[in-house]
């Protein structure tokens, strides 16, 4: 997947953005608010066609959005009128998929959430954290190529945050999704990050990318507390902080 | 003085000799919160109680003409009387069924067109750009002010009268569809892209779903709205309805019909009231959840 674009009228939201993303990859964007990250997901997702440039998936380019790109917001994106299993399977629903298939599928994506026994369940009546988690099993049912997160985690509150993190990591893990995640939070990042891309603002570009080895460690280990007290885990969180910093005066 | 927490509802006060004591304190569990909370209905009933004895007693002591504050009872001797003999043409369930027909009539007609063309306002722009100025302008017009024009136009048969309770339920529903449209968030049309959906599918399953709150919400003022505007549609040549009975006891000085009357229109109102409320919940139990 490579694109380069350049968007915006009179503000220019990203500028000279250059990124390919491989099978398999759990790339993490991140950047203080304002940096064009969103814009950034936006564009690979079709919402946006950039004013310069182009994005591509498997070789074809992306011209509007498409189940083969599947998203996860911040908040409230579940449909209330339909209730949990009813939310996950909609997807196959849009692309006129048989009901019985429909279920079974739901119900398997479900249960990669831990969300198993909840399906006649109305969303509105779930946590924060459920609801997110209906969100990615909804974005998993459609078996998508990519997996595009618009900081999913980020209006949850410290400790549904750490379990979330994990969640999707074994999701990850388990389905084999490329996935890109944006997030502002520098550690998140670092945790959950095989290649962390570090954006700074106006106009956006990236200014640093990183491999690294910590979602691993966490997968191999199941410890994550382990591997954020690390002092390797802390010495690249500081570092991704400060280039954040600068980038910001 | 130092902070202490007690579990009893007393207070620890330091006297003048800059010793504790202990007060007591009656009215403790007092919260700093939103204004007004707590139910009210209690309250509510009490002051409709009050207000119903201050006219029962007012009425008694004879302190008012009846011909200005007819006796409460004699208001609901009225309403058995009409409920049972012609008054102003016909009996009251004659009254209030040709007054619900005209409602209803319009009411229909008014959600078949206005909740299509608020939608088509909502999603297009060249249709809010067209319809917001009529609509916009017409709206806050009393309904009495155009009466005229309706005579003018469309005479003074029943076709009058629901034209003018029309015109006040259509726009509220047209705006609140319109609004409603407005109020399903970007992200959740976004999300239903990225799953799949078509623009079709995304206008019928996500669009009009997500404004269907708005839409009940309209229906419900639209409601409101027509009802409010029977009396002056009965007051073209009408020889049966609720508001035609009022307006006739007016001209004869029977006062007391007239507070029945009244009465009446404002209960019916209430109940349509009630009812749409139990249509929006039952229809949209998220509303306000998510």
């Amino acid at each position: 997947m490579t694109y380069r674009d350049r968007t915006g009228k009179a503000l220019q939201a990203l500028e000279d953005v250059c990124l390919t993303v491989d099978g398999r990859e759990l790339v993490v964007v991140l950047g203080a608010s304002g940096c064009g990250k969103t814009t950034l997901l936006n564009v690979i997702a079709g919402f946006m066609s950039p004013t310069q440039g182009s994005v591509y998936l498997d070789g074809e380019e992306i011209k509007g959005p498409g189940a083969e790109r599947g998203m996860v917001f911040q908040t409230h994106t579940l449909m209330p009128w339909l209730n949990v299993w009813e939310n996950v399977e909609l997807g196959l629903k849009f692309q006129g998929v048989s009901k019985p298939g429909r279920r079974e599928v739901a119900e398997r994506n479900l249960a990669l959430v831990d969300l198993e026994g909840f399906s006649d369940r109305p969303v509105y009546e779930l946590s924060g954290g459920m609801q997110q988690r209906v969100g990615l099993a909804r974005a998993l049912a459609n078996d998508p190529a990519v997996l595009l997160m618009d900081e999913p985690l980020g209006a949850l509150d410290a400790l549904t945050r750490e379990n979330m993190q994990e969640l999707v990591l074994r999701v990850w893990r388990e389905t084999g999704k490329t996935i890109v995640l944006i997030t502002h939070s520098v550690e998140e990042a670092v945790f959950m990050a095989t290649r962390l891309i570090i954006m700074s603002p106006r106009p956006g570009r990236i200014t640093d990318t990183f491999d690294l080895p910590f979602c691993r460690d966490y997968l191999n280990c199941g410890e994550a507390r382990a591997v954020k007290s690390d002092r390797r885990f802390i010495e690249m969180r500081e570092t991704a902080l400060n280039i954040i910093r600068k980038a910001q005066r | 003085m130092p902070l202490a927490l007690q579990r009893s509802k007393d207070t620890l006060v330091r006297d003048a000799r800059n010793a504790f004591t202990l007060q007591r304190n009656a009215t403790g569990g007092e919260r700093y919160g939103v204004p007004g909370q707590g139910r009210s209905g209690a309250i509510s009933v009490l002051a409709v109680t009050s207000l119903l004895l201050a006219w029962w007693t007012t009425a008694e002591l004879q302190l008012v003409a009846p011909l200005f504050l007819p006796h409460p009872f004699s208001v609901l001797d009225k309403f058995f009387v009409v409920a049972s003999e012609d008054v102003s043409g016909s009996d009251l369930l004659g009254h209030t069924v040709a007054s619900l027909s005209r409602i209803l009539a319009a009411f229909v007609l008014a959600c078949i067109t206005g909740i299509p063309i608020g939608l088509a306002m909502g999603v297009n722009r060249l249709v809010c750009g067209v319809l917001d100025p009529p609509i916009e302008f017409y709206r806050p017009i009393p309904p009495l002010a155009y009466l005229p024009l309706i005579i003018i136009w469309f005479g003074i048969g029943e076709g009058a009268k629901v034209v003018l309770i029309y015109l006040a339920v259509f726009a509220p529903i047209a705006m609140n569809a319109r609004a409603g449209v407005r109020s399903v968030s970007a992200d959740r049309i976004h999300a239903a892209y990225s799953l799949g959906a078509s623009r079709a599918q995304v206008f019928w399953q996500v669009i009009l779903r997500g404004a269907l709150p708005e839409i009940l919400t309209g229906m419900r003022i639209g409601i409101g709205f027509g009802w409010t505007t029977l009396v002056a549609a009965e007051m073209v040549a009408a020889t049966v309805g609720l508001g035609h009975m009022v307006l006739d006891a007016s001209n004869f000085l029977v006062t007391d019909v007239v507070v029945m009357g009244i009465v009446v229109i404002g209960m019916i109102a209430y109940a349509l009231d009630l009812v749409m409320r139990r249509v929006e919940s039952s229809l949209v139990p998220w509303k306000g959840k998510m």
